[in-house]
């Protein structure tokens, strides 16, 4: 069921555990809150920080990054999607998910006004929704809802570029029966810090699709999270990252099955190159006693392009009941190394080419899943863009 | 008439103590349509030349010349000499994650020939070489050498042969790990690229076995860095009869 190929300098320990109660909840350091103080300042040895470089959170973590940057907020909203701008007692805030760790939690204390975007029920939206966030330096704090009705189809992309230190919740409410793709670009700059935990709330016979792609930032930790509001509901999660020297990429994901008959499915890829790369892939799976009938598969593979960079990659999977449909977990990171490359020169293929050819390959066919024809583009081309200053 | 000369070739690799001298000058030249046989006991540095040739980063040359034609190949980077008509079917060839077969055949087919293959010729034109090989059209979609049994390996390894068409194919250890159906299949692939008379082939065993499907024009004994005997094929048989112990003092390779 797990696979493993580790370089030195590297962990993937992970877990199936067939439990009466869940630890996933306990391996966290304090229960999720939407109340910062409910969070000591964590101190780098917690099990959900271990792998975090905190001096490099730029204060988010310990309550000293106050709000003080700005934030280009460009919002490309089809006909018939409205976009309010509401207050924190707004009753649609907060209910897709609640902040798991202090970084979250301070950005629901700290936010001013929340956005929320909602698409009618039965919509059918043609045209993406796009969000761009442009940061123009110092910290911000956001939280934002998407509430979606049921029945409704829309693709949504939230763009981040520029320099910023930027937390902050990103919530989906999805109505029964609507189909929602969700597509995160992490193209910052190199000095960005971004945290951001995306909570979506999968209605009844509903699906959501989410491709979180991180090429940019100093310091990025995502945590996508999943949960079920009724039976028959669709997550499928893609993750696409390449870390460079010296970048810190985190993506925490976790699917809680609560729900009756449903499924999920994961894969997240990455390629690390240069030096003091580093990647963390966390993928906790739970499934409840009452999720009867969970079909659920997660994966997490990384492509190790040069040395001197390090992947953590830690699946976790939980059951409380053996009447599921399937549950599985791999975790593999590969390098590509000399020898690869030797054998593909040595059938004629010069030494750029063969790590194109590999990294391209590597990626194919998560690329495919995005379905939104300029991003995919773009990622190839930022693909590109990165090989091409690993050969400088 | 394509040529592969090599010229006291001394070849070391880095090891614990400082450098290792591996190859203590080897002298060889293969023509087109010719085939040789290097046969020698474990350790006596064949798949150091082989690999030499090739250029792996690995070995470093420290004298002697290795030409095809003329042309410099020490000179040239390792995807210059593939290209330049040298190709190398490797003993172990190793997994390349994320590229499927049928990619990396074209990309490969591509840069060696110089242009795209046009498509509708190039499908076919693997097909079929797939076929005479007895590879399930399925392969071409695997990751290249991911999960392939030691068969598929060297089938994979011998389709390359067949598309890539070279002046000059070094074949290490080909025969090895192969039960005796893959044996006949890909010593038929190898044949049927001889055949053609237009590759000078090189095959390096350890055994004489492949030889029974292979017939070689030329024999070499190899033994502690060189070569040390050389003859027509009844020099096998001798082999087979009385294996490497005349070539090894005191059991180990000199």
């Amino acid at each position: 069921m797990s696979e493993a190929k580790i370089p030195a300098g590297s962990t993937a320990a992970g877990t199936i555990a067939v439990a009466a109660e869940s630890t996933v909840a306990t391996r966290m350091s304090a229960p999720p809150s939407f109340d910062v103080a409910d969070f000591p300042v964590p101190h780098g040895r917690e099990e959900e920080w271990r792998f975090t470089p905190l001096e490099r959170l730029k204060g988010l973590h310990d309550g000293s990054a106050t709000a003080d940057g700005s934030m280009k907020v460009e919002v490309d909203a089809p006909e018939g999607v409205t976009v309010e701008s509401v207050g924190r007692d707004d009753a649609r805030l907060g209910k897709a998910g609640t902040p798991v760790d202090r970084v979250a939690a301070q950005a629901y204390s700290a936010f001013e006004k929340a956005t929320v975007i909602s698409v009618p029920k039965e919509a059918v939206l043609a045209e993406p929704l796009r969000i761009r966030l442009q940061g123009e330096g110092g910290t911000t704090y956001g939280h934002t809802v998407f509430d979606i009705g049921a029945f409704a189809e829309v693709a949504i992309v939230i763009d981040h570029t520029g320099d910023a230190v930027r937390a902050a919740n990103v919530d989906f409410l999805i109505g029964d029966g609507a189909k929602v793709t969700f597509v995160s670009v992490q193209d910052w700059a190199d000095t960005a810090v971004h945290c951001s935990q995306h909570n979506a709330l999968i209605g009844r016979d509903a699906s959501f699709k989410s491709v979180v792609v991180t090429f940019g930032g100093d310091a990025v930790r995502i945590h996508p999270r999943v949960n079920y509001a009724g039976p028959g509901g669709e997550a499928e999660l893609y993750g696409l990252y390449f870390t460079d020297a010296g970048q810190h990429q985190e993506h925490r994901l976790f699917v809680d099955h609560e729900a009756p008959n449903c499924r999920s499915h994961v894969t997240y890829k990455g390629a690390l190159q240069g030096q003091d790369a580093h990647a963390v892939w966390i993928g906790d799976v739970l499934i409840q006693k009452t999720a009867e009938g969970t079909d659920t598969y997660e994966l997490n593979r990384n492509l190790v392009l040069t040395d001197g960079a390090r992947v953590d990659s830690v699946p976790n999977l939980e059951i409380e009941t053996g009447e599921i449909v399937g549950a599985g977990h791999a975790s593999a990171t590969g390098r590509f190394d000399d020898e690869q490359l030797f054998y593909l020169m040595a059938r004629g293929i010069p030494a750029d080419e063969a790590r194109r050819l590999v990294v391209r390959g590597f990626f194919a066919e998560l690329v495919q899943e995005i379905g939104i024809d300029d991003i995919e583009e773009r990622l190839i081309a930022r693909i590109e863009t990165e090989l091409g200053a690993a050969a400088a | 008439m394509a040529t592969l000369e090599i010229r006291d070739l001394h070849v070391s690799v880095e090891g614990e103590n400082g450098p290792k001298e591996i190859l203590k000058g080897v002298d060889l030249t293969v023509k087109q349509g010719e085939t040789h046989a290097i046969m020698g006991p474990n350790g006596s540095g064949k798949s150091t030349l082989a690999y030499s040739v090739a250029g792996h980063p690995k070995y470093t040359v420290t004298g002697g010349s290795v030409t095809l034609d003329g042309e410099d190949l020490l000179d040239m980077a390792v995807d210059e000499r593939a290209r330049a008509g040298l190709f190398l079917a490797m003993q172990y060839p190793v997994e390349v994650p994320g590229v499927t077969v049928s990619n990396f055949l074209r990309t490969s087919a591509t840069a060696v020939r110089g242009e795209a293959p046009k498509l509708r010729t190039w499908v076919k034109e693997v097909k079929e070489a797939m076929a005479r090989l007895s590879m399930d059209p399925a392969f071409a979609e695997r990751n290249v050498n991911e999960g392939f049994s030691g068969g598929e390996k060297k089938r994979h390894e011998i389709l390359q042969l067949e598309l890539l068409k070279p002046k000059i194919a070094i074949l290490d250890e080909t025969d090895s790990g192969l039960d005796v159906d893959a044996l006949r299949i890909v010593s038929e692939g190898v044949n049927r690229v001889r055949d053609s008379g237009e590759v000078g082939t090189l095959l390096i065993t350890h055994y004489t076995r492949i030889l029974r499907y292979i017939k070689p024009d030329h024999v070499h004994v190899f033994a502690g860095g060189r070569i040390v005997e050389s003859g027509g094929a009844e020099l096998a048989d001798k082999l087979e009869e009385e294996g490497y112990a005349a070539y090894v003092k005191g059991g180990t390779p000199q």
